[in-house]
């Protein structure tokens, strides 16, 4: 998909996509088709029926089902190096092509950090040897993410990093940040950041409300993260710097986002599935799959999320996904580790919660959904001839409870565990192969 | 009939018929605290197993006893120098425990939430003996009891709890047992103690004591000594001055409560604890015959009741 990207190459897909619904609102394609793909290319597009499988290919009949630019997650931990029990570089990706997704953005905070060329470097061959989809790393801003001393940027640029963020904690000194803007016009690349005032949010474990009250759970004000949006992209705008803020939660980081970027700051945003679809008031249950940071806010926090999200305020889907082990999450709700995973159910969570209650248009959650890699100068993922073949075949109309058929992840902390949504995903071609095969169409295939 | 059960986690786990039960037989329970041989068989053969992860003098022993007046073996385990000194998790601990098939854990933990988790691990009924900042139902009966033993009836009473709301999980139970029993409860203390929201729970807040007159009763928390330090209040000294409760700041009739220890001298006030207005050391009595109310509610059930008491 891009040379900044990483994945185990893999035969060219030779396939007919018979008569699925395609769905590309950047083409303003919404009509059934067949897709043919030829040598993992977008060869032809024609009206149902018209194309005919490719002499060795295969033919999928794809008819009632539908046909997305598959997506691209700016925001996943595949927890590599160091940290494989919880996941690696096969299982996150693996998770990340059964959730229709082409492309995914790694973050640093692994253990080591991802901090110098040489740790870079090593992921890059893993992810050669084991991807199955394209996968781009985010080295982090400074060293050991202690807040202290910037990385080498323009090293690690070099190297391959898309970007910069010390993701999973703030860049607590207005003065370090600084510096790294600073330092941007110099290396390049997009400079991520995690909002969050340690000194507001404290040793707070969820949103501070009604049901933090009730629990007893410290909370973190909304103020904590929106103060810190408001307080970078002012940086940002003084040092024409290039900053994207990731996973808001909050009314007021919204309104911050929208006023910075009508003051021309150079700013982007994401969201994740569930701070779109969920909030507090889960917590209630005590289950440590509702424990994420940011946490799950309020219901007007999440109104206005999905209406930054349709406005194009927050310009993206990204799904934070952040698994932990089993052991990890088994603790009473204050002492779990943050994070939910979300790769496998990204789509299906937006859809049942959002698009079947007409929240928000089914084109939009596709538009960001594929939006995120872009905003780090990758291409976006596109159904028109002669692009790469990233494709992912969707059923709309299949439900199916979360985590009933288990994980592709290596983890099971998903926030959605248990529920049943509608949407699952079929197919995913990933930079012109088969990344994901669903299991109804390997039967569908074989009876053929 | 209510049905109590299988576990007591919340004070949400009980509806008022449920809470005036155990209090119900408390009463009877009581009685057999007054007696030379204070012991019935009722849990004879049965095991509880208390699980103390955070330091207690009153909840455990008064736990213990309650097992014992019932006739149960006993068995209490405390954090330090137990397995989980050695690093055992929670689950690991609680499973352990779980094959001695004891008919009760009783679990105090610094987390909120722990309880709940324990009873997803043990077919054992599980009593929730404090959980962090969140829960202590036991605290909250035994406060009921007492106060329904006084006035006769919570309903149309008014209460004021009076301190750090914020970290008390005596107060958070205390609320919503309260008001379920008719009582109207107000919270009142610093600002920076008042959790956001707490109303909520159904109670009014309040951040100083000038309408503590139209009080009933006067519930007074314990003001932890590292509040100080985190910045919650400047100084003892001011919030002693703002915040304690006096004889001269009761009005007469008032009734004065409070879960102990008491900070002498900083919440409450001696002359305050010394009055006869004060309830606490009944409080503390009814600790014994409330948790063998519980224990014997969620382990046998009511209808032999009169039989064996």
């Amino acid at each position: 998909m891009d040379g900044r990207l990483h994945h185990r190459r893999r035969a060219p897909a030779e396939l007919l996509l018979r008569g699925a619904n395609v769905l590309d609102p950047r083409a303003q394609l919404d009509e059934p088709r067949d897709i043919l793909i030829r040598d993992g290319r977008i060869a032809e597009l024609g009206t149902p029926g018209s194309l005919g499988a490719p002499e060795d290919g295969e033919l999928f009949d794809a008819t009632g089902r539908h046909a997305f630019p598959a997506f691209v997650d700016p925001h996943v931990h595949l927890r590599t190096p160091g940290q494989e029990y919880k996941e690696d570089l096969e299982s996150g990706t693996a998770a990340a092509a059964s959730g229709g997704f082409c492309a995914v953005i790694a973050m640093p905070n692994t253990d080591p950090v991802v901090d110098e060329a040489a740790i870079l470097g090593s992921l890059v061959d893993g992810a050669r040897r084991e991807a199955h989809v394209p996968v781009g790393f985010l080295a982090s801003i400074t060293r050991g993410l202690r807040g202290e001393e910037l990385t080498e940027m323009a090293e690690l640029v070099d190297a391959g990093a898309l970007g910069f963020t010390d993701d999973g904690k703030p860049v607590v000194s207005a003065g370090v940040l600084r510096k790294a803007l600073q330092y941007q016009r110099l290396c390049g690349g997009v400079i991520a950041l995690h909002e969050e005032d340690p000194a507001l949010s404290g040793d707070g474990v969820m949103h501070e409300g009604a049901v933090s009250a009730r629990l007893g759970l410290a909370g973190i004000p909304p103020m904590s993260e929106s103060t810190m949006v408001a307080r970078d992209a002012s940086l940002a705008e003084y040092e024409r710097a290039r900053v994207h803020f990731q996973h808001l939660s909050c009314t007021e980081s919204v309104t911050a986002l929208e006023r910075a970027k009508q003051a021309g700051a150079a700013v982007s945003g994401e969201v994740t599935p569930h701070h779109l679809t969920l909030t507090d008031d889960l917590v209630r249950t005590l289950d440590s799959r509702f424990k994420m940071n940011p946490p799950l806010r309020g219901e007007l926090d999440r109104q206005a999320l999905v209406e930054g999200l349709r406005s194009g305020v927050i310009d993206c889907v990204a799904t934070d996904h952040a698994p932990h082990a089993r052991h990890e999450k088994e603790v009473p709700f204050e002492q779990a580790p943050m994070g939910t995973t979300g790769l496998e159910t990204a789509f299906a969570a937006l859809f049942t919660e959002l698009v079947l209650p007409g929240e928000i248009e089914l084109g939009v959650v596709v538009e960001r959904m594929t939006a995120g890699g872009a905003l780090y100068g990758l291409p976006i993922p596109r159904i028109a001839v002669g692009e790469p073949a990233n494709v992912a075949v969707v059923d709309l109309e299949a439900t199916y409870e979360v985590g009933a058929g288990g994980y592709a992840s290596r983890s099971e902390n998903c926030c959605f565990h248990g529920r049943t949504l509608h949407g699952r995903v079929l197919l995913t071609l990933a930079a012109g192969a088969v990344a994901f095969r669903g299991r109804m169409l390997v039967e569908a295939a074989a009876g053929r | 009939m209510t049905r109590l059960g299988p576990h007591l986690i919340s004070i949400d786990d009980l509806d008022r018929a449920g809470i005036e039960r155990v209090l119900d037989t408390a009463e009877r329970f009581a009685e057999v605290s007054g007696r030379e041989i204070k012991k019935v068989p009722a849990l004879r053969g049965r095991t509880v197993v208390n699980l103390f992860y955070e330091a207690s003098t009153r909840t455990s022993s008064s736990f213990e006893l309650a097992a014992k007046r019932l006739s149960a073996d006993v068995v209490s385990i405390r954090s330090a120098g137990s397995s989980v000194d050695k690093g055992e998790s929670l689950k690991d601990t609680v499973q352990t425990l779980s094959a001695y098939d004891p008919a009760a854990i009783v679990i105090r933990s610094p987390h909120a939430g722990a309880a709940q988790l324990v009873a997803g691990w043990t077919p054992a009924a599980v009593i929730n003996a404090g959980d962090g900042k969140h829960e202590h139902p036991t605290q909250a009966l035994l406060d009921a009891f007492t106060l329904r033993r006084r006035l006769g009836r919570l309903d149309g009473a008014r209460i004021w709890i009076v301190g750090d709301v914020l970290h008390s999980r005596v107060a958070r139970s205390n609320i919503l047992a309260l008001r379920r029993m008719g009582a109207s409860v107000t919270v009142c203390g610093p600002p920076t103690l008042i959790p956001r929201d707490i109303e909520a729970l159904g109670c009014d807040a309040a951040v100083t004591l000038d309408r503590l007159h139209e009080a009933d009763v006067v519930y007074v928390l314990r003001m932890q000594l590292e509040r100080m330090r985190d910045s919650f209040v400047p100084s003892l000294r001011e919030y002693a001055a703002r915040y304690q409760i006096t004889a001269g700041r009761l009005r007469p009739g008032q009734l004065l409560m409070h879960p102990g220890p008491v900070n002498r001298g900083i919440e409450l006030s001696a002359d305050a604890i010394d009055s006869d207005q004060a309830l606490i050391g009944d409080q503390v009595k009814a600790g014994v015959a409330v948790r063998m109310a519980v224990l014997y509610e969620l382990l046998v059930g009511s209808p032999v009741l009169a039989a064996v008491a």
